[in-house]
């Protein structure tokens, strides 16, 4: 059993300093030979009812913060305060008590929900496995308020996943977390899996979803700009690991300050012939660099068109540069 | 411009247990010479069954052309079998295409260079050594850094963008008129996506070649495109210039499409419903069930055909057209 350390926060969530390696062993005898840094010394808070959009390229460390928020890695170093409570040593026997308020929602709905299940019993396992309800009319009716809330129809609950189309399997991916009544759902690329016009409904779903709950977090990880915008009170961009630049959302886009996030954001392409038309794009050279090895100082200074001859040296710390606009760069 | 490519009433069929899919329906189109062309839809919705029928990739049994023509060049491509010399002379000669996945269209065991002067060695009798300098001039071209040493590398020694630029190159080294690139960069990041692009459109400038460009990215096109084909429940719906469709879009299907990408600043406005099964559809009008102009005569009357609206805009949708909404 670990010592609880109770740290009075008003956030849901406050990630400090979180690293998270993952040893490379390679020959024979499993010799370590190095560590992924997937996550260096990052820093986070999510305050309730707030929804944090997490944008980066694939391998940056995005998925893996969500996972190390809700215990599915052991952090290698740093702390992990979910209301209060530090975390990151807690054991799985402690974790479970804990977990009630957390949920994740994942990209793909075709691997992340049981085949031979049906969807009723998909949704209401987490009502069982916490011990929610107490009858099994309490049980039945909760399932079919959740199939409710998440716009599917009750009498779907005999259905197996491959009856329902992905849009639909999202909805029960959202009924399923919704069913203990969390604080955090972190949604890990919810919508990439997705059409266009099932995207925007998933998408219009979680807000619903947040304003009438009231105190419902999210942590929303995605590598779409646009969508993360959307949904997003606050963003951070990660970068190798790092997180590079962190604001209001609507700061963010009107006031971009990060290499990386302007590349990023110019990457995207805008549906728009005449905006598009006379937009001017950054294009980035060169391919991400690995995390295994990544680039003394500022990991991004290789592909970096701002790149001054300090940026190989020395690594820029997030600073404030006002109204809590975060920033990791030598030339801002 | 000359007209290269012009695909008249072409249908394809796949018979499953469940009964026949009409996988594309009655399509219609052309593409000029050096013009770039937008295929949008989402998936399922025949835009990639489509292509590859003008290729006639389509495997057969289950799959079948069961109507239609596909004039490239003066020559209707479908008069040949799948397997005939005629056709194979024809892919990666005349017509090349690029895949989604570069890592399932590259075959692993062999190196680069011999996949690279394969396509020269077969299409245009070179000789290996010059084969072998073209690749390589090819790659240099597409950007591989290094690309003297990088040909003899097997594909997995390459990033997915990296493999991209490969398919590229490859795409590219016969010199081909038309290239069907299908969501060719749809599995990269947007960092890599936006560098790949800028390549392959500056690639089809350079060499003056055609290019069809089949996604479900309307950022996509909105930028190179100069014809946009929307496709739904395998038939084109939609046909305009970029201009033309976003400044008016006349197809409710293509209206919800655009209302529902995120933007700054403005609210989301799904489409409702979901895509309808394929197999044993209607000859009605596909998208009613899901439209918000949806009348009694949708779910009655068979589909219009494309109809000029002006210009060169075209849209399926009667209702819209006779001006009822």
């Amino acid at each position: 059993m670990s010592e609880t350390t109770t740290v009075k926060s008003e956030n849901i969530v406050d990630i400090q300093n979180l690293k998270m390696y993952f040893p490379v062993r390679r020959g024979l005898l499993r010799k370590k030979i190095g560590d992924v840094k997937a996550l260096d010394n990052v820093s986070i808070s999510i305050k309730p009812g707030e929804t944090l959009g997490l944008v980066g390229e694939s391998g940056c460390g995005k998925t893996t913060m969500g996972r190390c928020i809700l215990r599915l890695y052991k952090p290698t170093e740093g702390n992990i305060i979910f209301q209060g409570d530090d975390i990151s040593n807690y054991t799985d026997h402690d974790l479970r008590h804990t977990r009630r308020d957390m949920a994740i929602i994942f990209q793909d709905p075709y691997s992340s929900l049981n085949p031979r299940k049906n969807s009723g019993t998909i949704v209401g396992e987490p009502l069982l496995i916490h011990n929610l309800t107490k009858s099994r009319k309490e049980y039945e009716d909760r399932v079919a308020e959740l199939f409710i809330m998440s716009g599917l129809s009750p009498d779907m609950t005999d259905r197996y996943p491959h009856e329902f189309s992905g849009g639909q399997r999202q909805r029960l991916s959202v009924a399923r977390a919704l069913a203990g009544d969390p604080s955090l759902i972190v949604c890990d690329e919810p919508i990439s899996a997705l059409d266009v016009s099932m995207q925007a409904q998933i998408l219009n779903l979680l807000q619903e979803l947040q304003v009438k709950r009231g105190k419902l977090s999210y942590l929303f990880i995605s590598h779409d700009l646009m969508a993360v915008q959307y949904i997003s009170h606050r963003i951070a961009v990660m970068y190798l690991g790092k997180i590079v630049e962190m604001s209001a959302s609507a700061d963010l886009y009107a006031n971009t300050l990060h290499p990386y996030s302007q590349a990023l954001l110019s990457a995207q392409p805008v549906p728009d012939p005449v905006v598009e038309a006379t937009r001017k794009r950054i294009i980035l050279t060169g391919d991400v660099p690995t995390p295994l090895n990544p680039p003394s100082g500022c990991s991004f200074h290789p592909r970096c068109f701002m790149a001054k001859p300090e940026c190989s040296v020395e690594t820029p710390q997030l600073r404030d540069v006002g109204n809590g606009h975060l920033v990791a760069c030598h030339c801002v | 411009m000359d007209r290269l490519l012009t695909v008249t009433g072409l249908s394809t069929e796949f018979r499953t247990e469940r009964g026949i899919v009409k996988a594309v329906n009655n399509i219609s189109y052309t593409v000029n010479e050096s013009e770039i062309v937008g295929l949008v839809g989402e998936s399922g919705c025949g835009k990639s069954v489509s292509q590859l029928s003008v290729m006639q990739l389509i495997p057969n049994p289950p799959g079948r052309i069961v109507a239609g023509s596909v004039d490239f060049d003066g020559t209707d491509l479908l008069q040949y079998k799948r397997e005939s010399n005629e056709m194979c002379a024809i892919r990666g000669r005349y017509i090349s295409m690029i895949f989604q996945e570069p890592m399932t269209s590259l075959n692993p065991a062999l190196t680069i260079c011999r996949q690279m002067t394969e396509v020269m060695i077969e299409h245009l009798g070179t000789e290996y050594k010059e084969a072998r300098e073209k690749s390589i001039d090819m790659l240099d071209q597409v950007g591989i850094p290094d690309a003297a040493k990088r040909i003899d590398d097997y594909p997995h020694q390459f990033s997915g963008g990296m493999r991209q630029r490969v398919m590229v190159a490859m795409a590219m080294l016969c010199n081909p008129k038309m290239i069907i690139a299908d969501e060719a960069t749809t599995a990269l990041d947007a960092t890599i996506q936006a560098q790949l692009l800028e390549l392959l459109y500056g690639m089809v400038d350079k060499y003056k070649t055609a290019l069809v460009m089949v996604t479900h990215n309307l950022g996509v096109v909105a930028r190179y495109v100069n014809r946009i084909n929307v496709m739904y429940a395998g038939s084109i719906v939609e046909s305009g210039t970029v201009n033309e469709i976003w400044a008016n879009p006349m197809h409710p299907y293509t209206e919800g499409l655009l209302s529902c990408v995120p933007r700054l600043g403005e609210k989301l406005v799904p489409i409702k419903g979901m895509p309808p099964s394929l197999v044993n559809r209607p000859d009605t009008c596909p998208f009613a069930a899901r439209c918000r102009y949806r009348q009694k005569q949708c779910f009655e009357q068979p589909v219009s055909e494309l109809t000029l609206v002006e210009g060169t805009h075209y849209s399926a949708c009667a209702v819209k057209l006779e001006g009822k909404v």
